[in-house]
């Protein structure tokens, strides 16, 4: 019989580890995790302490800083500017129109474009995105959920141009259209038709892309629009059987396209209890995927995830102070173990960032990083009586959930998440639980520094804000109009027909004739606006 | 509670989906007796003034989280008095202070930034209100 440390021991002999020295500031040598010899190790099922053995020893979290505005000529500087400053990520931020399928020449999209994000119309803006980036070398993540074939299709388009094989193409599409009827609310089609989507995207990827993470489910926005953490670790990881769940039907089994799931959580401002949150999300996941879902593959169980810094943490007043909440949030993230993180720079209660507010915000992390030793040692503060009872907690009140979403859907999340969706649960818990917390703000039982209490200071406004003028609209729309001059008509008119067509028949994969229709330079407009007219609009019922 | 049985209609214009504080802000109206009508997401600036006059409302309430504000709260304002019609328009959400002088020459009648508390919400609404009356 081997003990837990022996078979941990083995494994962490078999990493590669990063140079050292592993010791305090004062020179004491530091163990890669402790905890008794018969108890869980990092790299174990469940995972409650860490997906793998040697968690930093090994490599240090991704920096990936979330990045995008104006045009992709504009996106593409801020690109080598993280590249330069020793990010080793991209991320990139769409703006609304391209976010809701929208062309910058369409009406609806008035005073957006560019402004949130990179507006993406064609393949010349992707190509002009990643220009001069090696997409075979850096990994690439895109933030998009309605379109996001759409825009995975371009992707795959510009790096075949450029002599990049779709084999070699790494990163992470988010991809989670569940959570857009629950809570980021940048939705385009009806539920199922979306769903359709994304089991095409799971099954492309899992065919013909190895490297990439086909859905970043994501509990960030669902935390965002007011939720609790249970709520948001159980909403996410709900979704995410939701899309196991999918896929299965879809005939995929399920260590097919599950090692290439992610998730996103948010890091909010209650530190231990966010630390919980990411150890519980870890053992339910491992737990659900081996005993509900038949894993057997390691990687299908281990629960890897992006971290954020909670934006809605962030305050208008005394914005400064924002570093300072930004880096608590950040070290939760740390703490609890995620293989990525974007810190959110201290101007975006306001605005986009500056330049040097998001410099401030990436080397937040970098103190982190090298400046602290937390990093040292996995899962430092497992073992806590205080932490595993609180993850004990999570996992109790996510199951909760997870019951009651069983209950919906007859024995199916899948069905259960779509039910409560279509009925307005998840985003009526939500709102209630957003309500609940601002009333507790009002009365002053919590408070925000600079906000409700502290206020000394908030005259003080000289602040630098990025300023994104109507110039990027106009330009923007230019461009568009020049590449529709330019294209051959007759190619696109045939890669809208064949996209239609391959829409009415639910059993093809769309990819192929997503991808031939940007090569074809079919805007992401056109594109979603053929599929509509099969898959019909999704509207919410609007309710307080 | 207030007996001025004041009507608001919140309005989310525009492709911007954040939806918490038009939610928060709609049942913070309600607590304090004022009645609330919510536009739901995606609207233009003309369906809001539209619904703004048929339903008779006493002031409009936008919330703008994506930046849009400076192009699309005005054409809000426009809307409405091209309908002949003097309701207010409150604007909340994600705006910086640079741009209150703007938003203000524009015909926007009070500006509330990140963070406002539930009482300054209400009385900025009461006291446009009061002011077009």
């Amino acid at each position: 019989m081997s003990f837990p440390r022996q078979q941990w021991q083995q494994a962490f002999d078999e990493s590669r580890l990063r140079e050292g020295p592993f010791q305090t500031m004062s020179g004491i040598p530091l163990e890669p995790v402790y905890g008794p010899d018969d108890g869980e190790f990092p790299g174990q099922y469940p995972y409650a302490r860490g997906p793998y053995a040697s968690m930093y020893r090994s490599k240090l979290w991704t920096m990936r800083m979330f990045a995008g505005f104006g045009t992709a000529i504009d996106t593409n500087q801020r690109f080598k500017e993280i590249i330069k400053a020793g990010g080793d990520g991209l991320s990139t931020a769409f703006d609304m129109p391209t976010l809701l399928g929208l062309d910058s020449d369409d009406p609806m999209a008035l005073g957006e474009v560019g402004r949130c994000g990179v507006a993406i119309d064609t393949l010349a803006d992707m190509r002009d995105l990643f220009a001069d980036i090696d997409l075979g070398e850096i990994t690439t993540s895109m933030t998009i959920n309605s379109p996001a074939a759409v825009m995975l299709a371009m992707f795959v388009a510009q790096a075949e141009t450029a002599g990049v094989p779709r084999a070699k193409l790494g990163g992470t599409l988010q991809n989670d259209i569940l959570k857009e009827y629950q809570a980021q609310k940048e939705f385009v089609f009806p539920p199922r038709q979306s769903m359709r989507l994304v089991r095409d995207t799971v099954a492309f990827t899992a065919a013909e892309m190895p490297r990439w993470h086909s859905i970043s489910i994501s509990g960030y926005h669902i935390r965002e629009a007011g939720s609790t953490a249970a709520e948001e670790l159980a909403f996410t990881l709900a979704n995410g059987f939701a899309y196991v769940e999918l896929a299965r039907q879809a005939g995929l089994p399920v260590d097919s396209f599950a090692p290439r799931l992610s998730f996103f959580f948010n890091a909010h401002i209650d530190f231990f209890e966010e630390i919980a949150k990411y150890r519980a999300a870890r053992r339910i996941w491992a737990r659900w995927l081996k005993e509900r879902y038949g894993a057997t593959s390691e990687r299908s169980m281990q629960l890897r995830f992006h971290t954020q810094t909670a934006g809605v943490s962030l305050t208008a007043q005394q914005p400064e102070v924002n570093i300072v909440r930004t880096a608590i949030e950040a070290l939760a993230g740390v703490l609890g173990g995620t293989q990525s993180l974007h810190t959110n720079s201290m101007d975006e209660a306001l605005a986009l960032p500056t330049e040097k507010a998001a410099r401030i915000a990436l080397r937040t992390q970098q103190v982190i990083a090298y400046e602290t030793n937390v990093a040292h040692v996995a899962d430092p503060l497992g073992g806590s009586h205080f932490v595993e009872s609180l993850t004990d907690e999570m996992e109790r009140r996510a199951e909760e959930i997870f019951a009651k979403i069983d209950e919906m859907g007859r024995g199916s999340i899948l069905e259960g998440c779509i039910t409560g969706i279509e009925e307005n649960w998840f985003q009526g818990r939500i709102a209630d639980s957003a309500y609940e917390l601002e009333r507790n703000f009002n009365r002053g039982e919590r408070i925000v520094v600079g906000v409700n209490r502290f206020l000394e200071g908030n005259d003080d406004d000289d602040l630098a804000i990025l300023k994104i003028t109507n110039e990027d609209e106009t330009k923007q729309k230019q461009r568009l109009s020049k590449v529709r001059a330019d294209r051959n008509d007759a190619a696109v008119r045939d890669a809208l027909d064949r996209l239609a067509k391959d829409a009415v028949d639910s059993e093809v994969n769309l990819m192929p004739a997503l991808v031939d229709a940007s090569m074809a330079y079919v805007t992401v407009g056109e594109m979603m606006n053929t599929m509509a007219g099969v898959f019909g609009r999704h509207v919410e019922v609007p309710t307080i | 509670m207030s007996q001025d049985s004041l009507r608001v209609l919140v309005a989310k214009v525009g492709l911007d989906g954040h939806d918490r504080g038009v939610k928060v802000v709609a049942r913070l109206l309600r607590d304090a007796g004022i009645e609330v009508i919510y536009t739901g997401l995606f609207q233009t600036p003309e369906t809001v003034a539209a619904a703004a006059v048929d339903e008779d409302v006493d002031v409009v309430g936008l919330s703008m989280l994506s930046g849009a504000h400076m192009t699309l709260a005005p054409l809000v304002v426009k809307a409405i008095r091209d309908r002949g019609s003097d309701i207010p328009v409150v604007l909340g959400g994600i705006v910086p202070n640079q741009d209150v002088v703007e938003l203000t020459a524009a015909g926007i009648a009070a500006v509330l930034g990140p963070g406002a508390p539930a009482d300054q919400v209400v009385d900025a609404v009461r006291r446009v209100a009061a002011a077009r009356a």
